[in-house]
């Protein structure tokens, strides 16, 4: 930017908008406008340097030294109506913003061309909200500007960049699950998904009976080696659920018709198996 | 738990930080790289500060942030730095600095409570940015229609600008009086 310039042209006491309006044709637009009248041609991109209408009116009464108290609000408000009119072709919802304020200046005018009755003597100023919101506006407009010197990472802090030694091995966490917590946590999946199931009845594939023959089959042949037979030789498991199941009621239905019983010789200890006297 | 000399606490600590992607603060410090360490809190602080002292007049420093313990080049040597950095530094926009300001000063502050100061709408893409960069978070809804989420900035957003707490920020300037506006 052309800071040469601009401090040549700038006057001194603006502090505000150092850097040149704008580039008109080429030129420089280094000065912020004299007076209200900002040609139309440049008034676009002078808009943009404004942050919306309190930004734009801030700027208006630092530039013509108005006493906010003794806010012009016939000139300004004209001025708004100008720059309303040309926004509405560029940027309508922008124009909309500063059409609120130029209503709000306008209605402050009316009201304080309104003769003054002694009556309403309680009634606020119409201009002190206004000022309220130019002030607390103008504070947080300061407090950016600030906030931008503050001195940040990448633009003015440079922070450290150190690599590991050759040696370094990363530690990986230990975790604290073991094989149960992960049955538990399996269990659960599966009573979950039981829940979704939908109930099949189908013919049994299976019959009780024939497996009934099958374990007194095993259990006779066994009996030539030995009396018993361990209760869990007589499952197989590559059967699935629905084997051992099977097997299980079949064991059952034997049991009931006396053919076999089930003996455990301690207590914990292994259950066995053997035919009924009568049987052998 | 293992002993561990200050000399060795120090020379451990100096690497931790100097390694670290993050600042580290001396609660972080204390949990995970000395979580075997017998090690008191004020032992932990005054290798720090011995640290801080080693490094005085050297072109790094150790200071404090808000998330915790940094290494990085003094201010002085900005400027020539500046060239080993091709990358020109983000520039923010007046309207975004705005933005982050009123939240920093004014927070918990609302999008709305933001938009009716600046007298302007904000754009999402400032809130998205400051969002996306970590400054900003959403800590909750006010209880008026629309729900509106509240804004507050993050320990990112001052670790960004070297502050350790909100309190750093520099001075709001005081309101103008209505004779100094027009001055």
């Amino acid at each position: 930017m052309n800071e040469e310039m601009l401090n040549k042209d700038q006057p001194k006491e603006m502090v505000q908008q150092v850097l040149p309006l704008a580039m008109i044709r080429g030129e420089a637009l280094i000065e912020q406008p004299k007076d209200l009248f900002i040609p139309p041609y440049a008034l676009a991109i002078i808009l943009e340097q404004f942050e919306g209408p309190l930004d734009l009116l801030l700027y208006l009464i630092r530039k013509q030294k108005f006493d906010i108290i003794d806010l012009p609000i016939a000139p300004i408000t004209e001025q708004y109506m100008v720059y309303v009119e040309l926004m509405k072709n560029v940027k309508l919802e922008l124009a909309a913003e500063y059409l609120v304020m130029a209503a709000i200046l306008a209605e402050i005018k009316s009201r304080l061309l309104l003769p003054k009755q002694v009556l309403e003597e309680s009634e606020q100023d119409p201009r002190a909200e206004l000022i309220r919101r130019l002030q607390e506006y103008e504070v947080i407009k300061y407090a950016a500007i600030e906030l931008d010197k503050i001195p940040r990472i990448e633009r003015d802090s440079h922070l450290t960049e150190v690599a590991l030694a050759n040696n370094f091995i990363p530690r990986t966490a230990i975790t604290d699950i073991d094989i149960t917590d992960l049955m538990r946590a399996f269990n659960e999946v599966m009573k979950r998904t039981a829940a979704f199931e939908h109930h099949h009845i189908q013919r049994e594939v299976l019959s009780t009976r024939e497996r009934m023959a099958m374990v007194l089959t095993k259990l006779t042949e066994a009996s030539k080696y030995q009396p018993f037979i361990e209760f869990s030789r007589l499952f197989n498991a590559n059967e699935g659920k629905s084997g051992v199941v099977v097997t299980f009621l079949a064991i059952l239905e034997l049991i009931k018709a006396s053919l076999i019983e089930c003996i455990q010789a301690n207590v914990y200890g292994q259950l066995h198996v053997k035919l009924k006297e009568a049987c052998q | 738990m293992r002993d561990i000399t200050e000399q060795q606490l120090k020379r451990l600590i100096e690497a931790a930080i100097f390694v670290s992607e993050k600042p580290l603060s001396q609660e972080n410090i204390k949990q995970t790289l000395l979580a075997d360490y017998k090690v008191t809190k004020i032992r932990i602080i005054t290798a720090i500060e011995s640290l801080q002292c080693d490094y005085q007049n050297r072109g790094i420093q150790l200071i404090k942030v808000a998330s915790g313990y940094r290494f990085q080049a003094v201010s002085e040597l900005s400027e020539d730095l500046a060239a080993l950095f091709k990358e020109r530094a983000p520039r923010y926009s007046r309207a975004l600095l705005e933005t982050l300001s009123l939240i920093a000063y004014k927070q918990p502050i609302t999008r709305g409570e933001i938009e009716q100061i600046r007298g302007v709408a904000v754009s999402s893409s400032i809130m998205k940015t400051l969002s996306e960069r970590d400054w900003i978070k959403i800590v909750g809804h006010k209880e008026v229609p629309g729900k509106p989420a509240i804004y507050i900035t993050t320990n990112e957003f001052l670790d960004y600008f070297s502050l350790s707490v909100l309190s750093d920020l520099p001075q709001l300037r005081p309101l103008t009086s209505n004779e100094k506006l027009t001055t």
